[in-house]
């Protein structure tokens, strides 16, 4: 008998009698969705910036990296920072030296400024982990309350690979003492857009 | 560290340095009470943590059918599926797996499985090269030691001691002791190794029976980092990680972080359902006694964990006691549960290590009656014949005691003329209840003799 077969087998002889699946119950949150969202980010180390439309991003990323020698993006409207190279860049490793990379997200959610993204919206999987800073342009009006609503909009999407981020890369490893910037961004920009 | 010793004597050399154990002890209170403010702040948790037993309560009775459901979701994305029957099998797999494609030299992420397969110490006597990626795991493998906590892996570490590591290993300048220059120097060192890996390892924190996805949960960004720069990934999971639907994620990713670090949510919760073009993705599903402990009716429930850590900051014996003096990959009130499913004579000791303050089944987000389970094994381990031949006496003599009121009598009147009189006969080393502890004044008389007295006159 294969492992697969010996472990399926043990399980089935050792599972309990089934027991129903539970609903999730309704724990949908009221309040200002917009005003918890920015509190959180900022609470856990993200920059938040309103904006009325897409036109003042890029005028926004180059005020706030004057220094950034690499800043790519994958939105047609940052016509400065467009590069198709994030799609079909041959090397991964050609990405080691982006100090910005500035992406779209699909939604935030309010309740821990978590912001979904799909590998659409980055190019390659690895870009949002290996710039050295991030940015991200969302909506103001898609911010879900909790992480039921999020997974209720995303329910029946098709993706290979997808990430909720929430602030930048961290780590606490060191005696609890709190690093931003552990292998990913240093520094998580978040762009709400007016319309 | 020896197999040898029980959790009680390493417990002692720990408490040596009782500095050490107070900061110890206060690190891991100062995480509990930041699980408490993030679980207060949500008005539902405790139907929240219902809502995620009662799914588990699920998975584990119709785990045969989620399982089959998440292999063919999965091999239809395109990822190769491995079953492993035990810890070997799932070494083996993953060697064999590096072998084909010629690779020495491995990135990994942080995975309790793995540990508990000890497959970095089988790995390498075979001439595979692993790295660990997460920097609290990388400072314990640095230190030739296995992590202390499941979440926080060097939380028995001091930075001056990980300034020396970092002196000695990545060059740091010596006497470095700021979190931020130290976890820089790491940084810059695990570039290298993300961007000369091809291969990657992780965990798995949940899998998606739906959809045949899986689910890593990280703050620092490395299991991504290394994932997505190499040509193979190799995932481990343990077959209780199931959940039905992608849904069900909601439920417990609200819940993880919050009870781990106090997070709203971790850094990255990365959702993988195929291999990127052109890399290769496998999973390895383990089994390792996992089917053996759903045939537990007493023990199943453990298998609900989903690895927060949760019940060893709260927990007063793990504070002071230390993550290694538990000798097994998982420490803490749930590891301790978990061990002697796998072994129950080596870790026989672990069920004991505990008061049963209940402050554990307390925190579990998804509701393991932790405390009354280290209580059901500890009849079991007697019962079996594997408890230590002194407690066993120890216990049988109490048991005389308490049955009979003349003993019982007798030896409470003995117990406190010794403590009254010649106290040096039990403060001493030979006395287990002195070590750490100052033995009490006892009364003069008890309180029978006291009623006796008093109702007379």
């Amino acid at each position: 008998m294969t492992s697969r077969d010996k472990i399926l087998k043990a399980v089935a002889e050792n599972q309990p009698v089934r027991t129903p699946l539970h609903q999730i119950p309704d724990f949908s949150v009221e309040g200002d969705l917009i005003s918890s969202f920015i509190t959180v980010a900022e609470k856990i180390g993200s920059r938040v910036f309103r904006l009325t439309d897409l036109n003042e991003v890029e005028p926004l990323v180059l005020d706030q990296f004057p220094l950034s020698r690499r800043t790519l993006s994958l939105i047609p409207e940052i016509s400065r920072f467009y590069s198709a190279d994030m799609i079909s860049g041959e090397s991964l490793h050609a990405f080691e030296n982006v100090n910005v990379a500035v992406i779209k997200g699909h939604f935030g959610v309010a309740e821990n400024s978590a912001v979904w993204i799909t590998e659409d919206l980055t190019g390659q999987r690895v870009m949002p982990f290996i710039a050295e800073h991030l940015v991200i342009v969302i909506n103001i009006t898609d911010i879900v309350g909790t992480m039921h609503d999020a997974y209720q909009k995303i329910s029946g999407d098709q993706y290979g690979y997808g990430v909720f981020i929430a602030g930048p890369s961290k780590t606490a490893d060191i005696e609890q003492s709190l690093v931003l910037g552990a292998h990913g961004p240093r520094s998580l920009t978040l762009l709400l857009l007016d319309r | 560290m020896s197999q040898l010793k029980d959790h009680a004597e390493l417990a002692e050399a720990f408490n040596k340095d009782e500095l050490r154990v107070d900061w110890h002890d206060e690190t891991l209170w100062f995480v509990r009470q930041k699980r408490d403010i993030a679980a207060q702040s949500i008005s539902q948790w405790e139907e929240l943590r219902n809502a995620a037993s009662m799914i588990k309560d699920n998975v584990l009775s119709n785990l045969h059918t989620y399982l089959t459901a998440f292999e063919k979701q999965a091999l239809s994305n395109g990822i190769k599926v491995h079953w492993a029957s035990d810890a070997k099998e799932h070494n083996e797999i993953v060697r064999g797996i590096l072998k084909s494609r010629q690779v020495d030299k491995v990135v990994k992420s942080k995975s309790m499985l793995t540990e508990e397969c000890h497959l970095n110490e089988y790995l390498s006597t075979h001439g595979i090269e692993v790295i660990d990626s997460d920097l609290g795991e990388l400072i314990v493998q640095l230190a030739k030691e296995p992590p202390s906590h499941i979440v926080l892996p060097c939380i028995h570490k001091k930075k001056e001691e990980i300034g020396e590591l970092f002196h000695a290993h990545l060059g740091v300048e010596k006497g470095t002791t700021d979190p931020q220059i130290l976890t820089e120097a790491a940084r810059i060192h695990l570039r290298e190794t993300f961007l000369t890996r091809r291969a990657a390892l992780t965990g798995v924190n949940f899998a998606i029976a739906e959809t045949g996805e899986f689910v890593i949960c990280t703050n620092e960004g490395n299991a991504d980092m290394g994932a997505h720069l190499a040509d193979v990934h190799i995932a481990s999971m343990g077959i209780e990680k199931l959940l039905p639907e992608r849904k069900h994620l909601g439920v417990f990713l609200r819940l993880l972080a919050r009870s781990a670090t106090g997070q709203p949510i971790t850094t990255y919760s990365s959702h993988f359902k195929t291999p990127r073009p052109g890399q290769e993705m496998h999973i390895v599903i383990v089994d390792n006694g996992r089917s053996k402990q759903l045939g537990r009716d007493d023990f199943r429930n453990s298998l609900k964990c989903i690895r927060c850590g949760a019940c060893m900051n709260t927990c007063p014996v793990y504070r002071r006691s230390g993550g290694h003096s538990y000798h097994y990959a998982i420490s803490g009130p749930i590891g301790a549960i978990l061990a002697p499913n796998l072994d129950m004579k080596k870790n026989a000791d672990l069920p004991f290590a505990s008061t049963l303050c209940g402050s554990c089944s307390n925190v579990c987000p998804v509701k393991i009656n932790i405390h009354e389970q280290l209580y059901q094994w500890r009849q079991v381990i007697v019962k079996e014949g594997y408890a230590k031949l002194g407690k066993t006496l120890g216990m049988k003599l109490m048991a005389l005691t308490l049955s009979e009121p003349k003993v019982y009598r007798a030896a409470g009147k003995a117990g406190r003329w010794v403590l009254n009189h010649i106290p040096f006969a039990v403060n001493n080393k030979l006395n287990p209840w002195y070590k750490q502890r100052e033995m009490p004044q006892a009364p003069g008389e008890s309180f029978g003799e006291w009623y006796k007295k008093n109702r007379k006159s």
